[in-house]
Parts: C-alpha cells; structure tokens; sequence
C-alpha cells in the first residue's frame, strides 16, 4: 500500500516527494536526476529514520526473492525487501534460524542491516551485522558495489547501521545458524527488585541464549525494576520433520482492527494491566517449551498493534547505558518515568555483552538496555523525554536511532563519535529527517 | 504436484507458485515473456522448496507456438495436476476509447490469447482425464462499467468461455476454476491510488486460489466479499445503473 509513515505514527510528516518503488533488483533507482530519496523497506522503524519529508520515499517491496540457499552451510542470498518472516518460514523447516533477530519478523533484511538490529541473544551473537556476510549497493549515480569485509569494506561497515544513508541495498547475503527445533525450552522468573534482574542476567548469559526482561514500569519504592525475566534456548527435542514443515507459525494473527480516538494506554489501563500482568505468574516456571514465534515476536501476534495508541501516536525510548553505573542510570530512569506515571505495558531491559558491532554507527553496545514505549501526549511527553536524556546523556549512553523521533544533536554526536565519516560516505542524493535532525546538516 | 504456469512471472501467479512449492515442494513449469523476470522466480521458488522447475520464454501473444511448448510442457511434467493461467494487462481504457490499437491489444492479450491457449489446453487435459485448470479473469467481466469496459469485455469473455468448457470436461473429470479477484495490490495496478478495505495482496490471492483448487471449486471470488458486491452491482437496473460513474 502506498501509505507511507513510520510505525509509531510521531512524528506525522508531510512528503514533498513521492513513494515511488524500485521496479526489481537490475534497474536503476526510479528516482529523476538531483532529487533526494530515501530507501524504504517495511516501515517498522518507530520515528523517522525511515522518513523524508524533503524527497521521495523508495520502496523494496517488489524485492521480495530469494536467489539462493544452502542447505548444508545456511548461508542465504537474497533481495532487500525480503522480510525476516519470509526468511524463517522457508528456513526453520530445513533446520536453520536467524543468528540474530529484533521483537518483530515483520523488518525486511535491508531494513535490519540499516539499523543494524539485535535481539535477545544480544551477549552471545551481538547484532545482525555481525552475520553479514556481503550485499550489493546500488549508489543514486547508478554504480553498484558488492560489498564485504574484504571488498568496498569501508562502505560495508558504513552501510551495517548506515540508516540507509549509503545507498539501496539491492540484495544481501547472510549466515543463518542451524536448529533442532521449531521450539524453545523456555523459563520465566518472577523477580522483585532491580538488584535481583543485575544478578539473575549475570548468572543467565552463560547457559541462556535469549534473555530479556519485561518490566513493571508502574512500580515504585522498593518495587522498582521488579518484573518477569524470560530466558531460554533453541530446544534440541522434538527434531525438525518434513511434515512440519510447512505448519511453521501457529494459528493466524490478530489484528488491531480500529484506531481508537484516544490511546487506550493511559495512566489507569497501565497500572492495572502492570500489576495484574506481573502478579500473573508463580516465582518460577521452569520446563516450558514453547514455539519460537510467541517466544521472540509477541507482539507480531496482534497485527498493527501500534493502533493502540490512538491518532496521536506514540513514542519508544530505548537506550543502552555503560555497564559501569548500569544500575544507577537505570534506577534514575525508571523513577522518573515512574513519577511521571506516564509508563506503558511493554517495558524491556536486557543486559548487552561485549562482543563489538560492525557498523560504523551501530547502537548495540556493551550495557544495560532499556525500552519503553509511550502514548504522545504533545509536549509533556517530551518533556519527559528530554528529562531522561539527560540521565543518558550523563551516562555516557546512547539512544536507538531506529526508535527514535526527538533526540538532541547532543547526545546525538556523543553517542556515535563516528558520525561525521559517515557524512562522508553518504550518497549525496539521499535524505533522511533523522540525519537532518540530529546532524543540523541540511542535506 | 506438477504445475503448469502460464504468465508465471505476474504477482498472482508469483505468489500462488511460492505457495505451492513452500507447501507441496511443486514440480514446475513456467511460461513467461520476460526471461529475467523468469530466472528471479524460478531461484526464487527452488529456494522456498520447489522440487524442480523447467522454464519457457515466449511470447503469449504468438499462438503459433502454443503447440510446441505444451508438448513440452506436458513431456516434462508428465502429468499435470494443474494448470494456472494468469497472464494479463490492465490497459488504460481513456486510450482505448480513443485508440483501436490499444483496445484491440487488450482484448488480444487478456480475451483471444487465453481463449486459443484454453483451447489447445482442454484437448490435452481431457485425454489426460484428471487435474485442474485455473484462469485468472475479474470482477471487471460480471458486468461492463465506463472505468474499465474494455478490460471487463475481454474478462467476460474468457468467463463465458470457461463456464462452457467447464461442462465439457466435466465429464472427463478435470475441473475449471474461475477465478475472479478484486482489487489486488500488484505492479500491474501499481498507478492506481491504494488503499482501504477492498484491496488485497497476492499472497491472499494465491491462499484463495489453492483453497479453491483444493476444494474443486468453480467459480472463486477473491477475497470472499466480492462476491457479495458483485451481487449487487449486477443486480442494479440497467436504467439506474448507466446514471452511476462506477
């Protein structure tokens, strides 16, 4: 469909240019000579990375093939536009996963090597550029550049995180990692203070694959942090069967069917549903084995979702902070957010390892990991916003540019040092209100 | 499962082969006029677990070769189980009413094209005695409207010409489907403002079309819902209907 706006609905944008499509993987991009563009996949992007209101928006949707798979070593060549849903639904039967994977399989792969994605494996697997093997760049002069670690490996490494600012992915190769399972052996812990969540993530990473966390944002005192940690692994019993094969998702989706007036999160449906949702489970459930589909995307089990929170909109906050002060940065955080009572259900922290990104300007990083999403309320919310920059911004943190509508060109520049060569690399005809914002650079 | 498609490189026929090898792991053969377009499809399917795929480039519009690659189509496949038809152009009917070239391309392309191949095709189906063929025609052909007449005309005739020779193969026990889709979200109707309730993607389409398949159905509107709307659409007075700019 030709409607074109980021997922959080904020910020609403007018485009001067228009959504134009690349006809297939050969052609050129079908965007007139010296007018700006900016590379589009699925939309999933919460704020505006993915906009640009002063040229045209170029979709990936009629790049949806794959070209190749091998079997026996799960290395995966396909085009940009291709989603991590497609990817799963013809690999898991053939008993290969992604090696790294964000809360929706709804991204294209163009989209998750742009904003350089990672997942709840994130101390084992860091993020998905790290199992980027090489993709082709197609320039707005029309010159294409296969790129890797050893070929055009500068734009390679621009281009993992590069917010789609080097150039349209044309088609991607990456390192699937093998299962023996569809399902997951899953535990969940109820824990009760932010001190426990510190100590159980430390003792989890070295047997746990996936850990995350979701968290009772409504929580204050002594309660503050408490929440469920969740934490499993690709399960080895029952194996992959041909007659499975094709039942690789369970039932059909839900789908938001309205947009409500106003959002339905509000500062009543949140404390209910966050006390409820957080006393809904025993202290620990152990032995559960669970479809990985609910497990790594619940969300994706209610189509647009993101109607919940009404017309307006809504914004998601997510940051990483050093792990020196971790605890600290995020109890600041979380009693602000906690005072303003502006909190939301889904609430996620995670503690990051430390193997290194690849991209230039990659989020993940070294830390604890904190995302919250919340209905935009005009300018209270951000407010609110501004105040928790400041814990980051003191922290020596970083904001995800992929969720992200209103950060400063301060914490900006502070967070990813490397953003000027990456100015440098831009292709010259692209755009994007995310680079203008926070660069203060006008194209 | 052995399929034989006709026009294999167009979003319906795309979505609905991609079904068919993720789910049946399909034997395929491929007819299209674009040989790279062809050549993305066909890697595209092995991937997604396609046994094994033949492909032909032709020009649908040469009848004359019609003969030659169903031989071998049927040679390759052996026997085929089905049978999709699925080439096509929209055409602009504001150019038509003004150009003959143009109206008489899109009647030849969507009406005289499919008719000649149907009719090669059923001689064959029919000695084969099993297997279905499924035809994409529209909502457009239930009834002539000032947007589109032309492209309507030259869907009513493949419809009427596929409820005619769905009586005739019956007795031989293969199966004619209609399939009649509404708006669907594709390149070919890509200059068209989209959006709303009323459009669907391909891969809706192609779920449509192997339930159908499946459940020998004979004629599918897809989505479901057009059925309904066509219902009523036909049913207004002609003295109404010709005041309505639909």
């Amino acid at each position: 469909m030709t409607q074109y706006k980021s997922w959080g609905g904020y910020p609403s944008i007018e485009m001067q240019g228009k959504a134009l499509q690349q006809t297939d993987r050969f052609s050129d991009i079908p965007v007139p000579e010296g007018q700006s563009f900016l590379p589009y996949g699925n939309g999933r992007s919460y704020g505006d990375v993915c906009l640009s209101s002063k040229g045209h928006l170029v979709s990936s949707d009629n790049l949806s093939h794959f070209i190749q798979f091998d079997v026996h070593t799960g290395v995966l060549r396909c085009e940009a536009g291709v989603t991590l849903r497609d990817i799963l639904a013809m690999a898991v039967p053939q008993g290969w996963f992604l090696a790294s994977t964000p809360g929706t399989k709804f991204v294209t792969i163009a989209g998750a090597i742009a904003n350089d994605v990672h997942g709840k494996n994130h101390h084992l697997a860091a993020s998905f550029g790290n199992h980027l093997i090489s993709f082709e760049l197609l320039r707005s002069d029309g010159t294409r550049l296969t790129c890797s670690d050893a070929e055009n490996s500068t734009l390679f490494y621009a281009t993992i995180g590069g917010l789609g600012l080097t150039g349209f992915i044309v088609w991607a190769e990456i390192q699937l990692k093998p299962i023996q399972s569809a399902l997951m052996d899953v535990e969940s812990i109820k824990y009760n203070t932010l001190k426990d969540f510190f100590t159980i993530a430390e003792d989890s990473e070295a047997e746990f694959e996936y850990t995350a966390v979701w968290l009772d944002s409504s929580a204050t005192g002594e309660n503050l942090g408490r929440g469920h940690f969740l934490r499993g692994n690709h399960a080895s019993t029952p194996a992959l069967l041909p007659a499975n094969s094709v039942k690789v998702f369970e039932g059909k989706a839900l789908s938001f069917p309205l947009m409500p007036p106003i959002s339905l999160v509000n500062n009543l449906t949140v404390k209910a549903f966050n006390q409820l949702y957080y006393q809904r489970q025993k202290e620990v459930e152990k032995n559960l084995q669970q479809h990985f589909d609910p497990f790594f995307y619940p969300l994706d089990g209610i189509l647009n979702w993101n109607r919940m929170y009404g017309r307006k909109g809504f914004l998601q906050y997510q940051c990483i902070v050093p792990n020196e002060n971790a605890y600290n940065s995020i109890k600041e955080l979380l009693e602000k957010i906690a005072r303003s009572g502006k909190g939301s259900f889904l609430v996620v922290l995670k503690t990051m390892g430390d193997i290194s990104s690849q991209g230039l300007l990659s989020f993940s990083r070294p830390g604890a990991n904190l995302a919250i999403d919340f209905p935009f309320q005009g300018q209270k919310t951000l407010d609110l916003l501004a105040e928790l920059d400041k814990t980051v911004l003191a922290a020596g943190g970083a904001l995800y540019p992929a969720k992200d509508a209103c950060m400063s060109a301060e914490l900006f520049q502070q967070a990813y040092p490397h953003w000027q060569q990456l100015q440098e690399l831009k292709d010259p005809n692209i755009h994007s209100d995310f680079w203008s914002r926070v660069t203060g650079l006008s194209a | 499962m052995n399929i034989l498609i006709i026009g294999a490189s167009s979003a319906i026929a795309e979505a609905t082969a991609q079904f068919y090898a993720q789910s049946e792991r399909a034997n395929f053969f491929l007819v299209a006029r674009n040989e790279r377009k062809l050549n993305v499809v066909k890697d595209d399917l092995l991937v997604r677990g396609a046994h094994s795929i033949e492909t032909h480039v032709t020009d649908l519009a040469d009848i004359k070769q019609t003969d030659a690659w169903l031989t071998q189509a049927f040679s390759v496949l052996g026997r085929i189980d089905l049978v999709l038809i699925a080439q096509g152009i929209l055409g602009e009917q504001d150019k038509a009413e003004q150009d003959l070239a143009h109206m008489h391309e899109i009647l030849q392309v969507n009406g005289i094209s499919q008719i000649d191949l149907l009719a090669q095709l059923a001689n064959r189906m029919e000695q084969q005695a099993s297997g279905t063929i499924a035809c994409i025609s529209s909502v457009a052909g239930d009834r002539g409207r000032p947007s589109n007449y032309v492209y309507g005309t030259s869907k009513a005739m493949v419809t009427t010409f596929l409820q005619g020779l769905r009586a005739r193969l019956n007795t031989a026990n293969v199966n004619v489907l209609t399939i009649k889709p509404g708006f669907v979200d594709t390149p070919m109707t890509a200059e068209i403002e989209k959006g709303g309730p009323l459009w669907a993607s391909p891969e809706i389409i192609a779920e449509g079309i192997a339930k159908a398949v499946e459940s020998k159905r004979s004629v599918v509107y897809l989505p479901w819902f057009w059925q309904y709307i066509m219902l009523i659409i036909k049913h207004i007075p002609e003295v109404i209907f010709k005041r309505l700019k639909l």
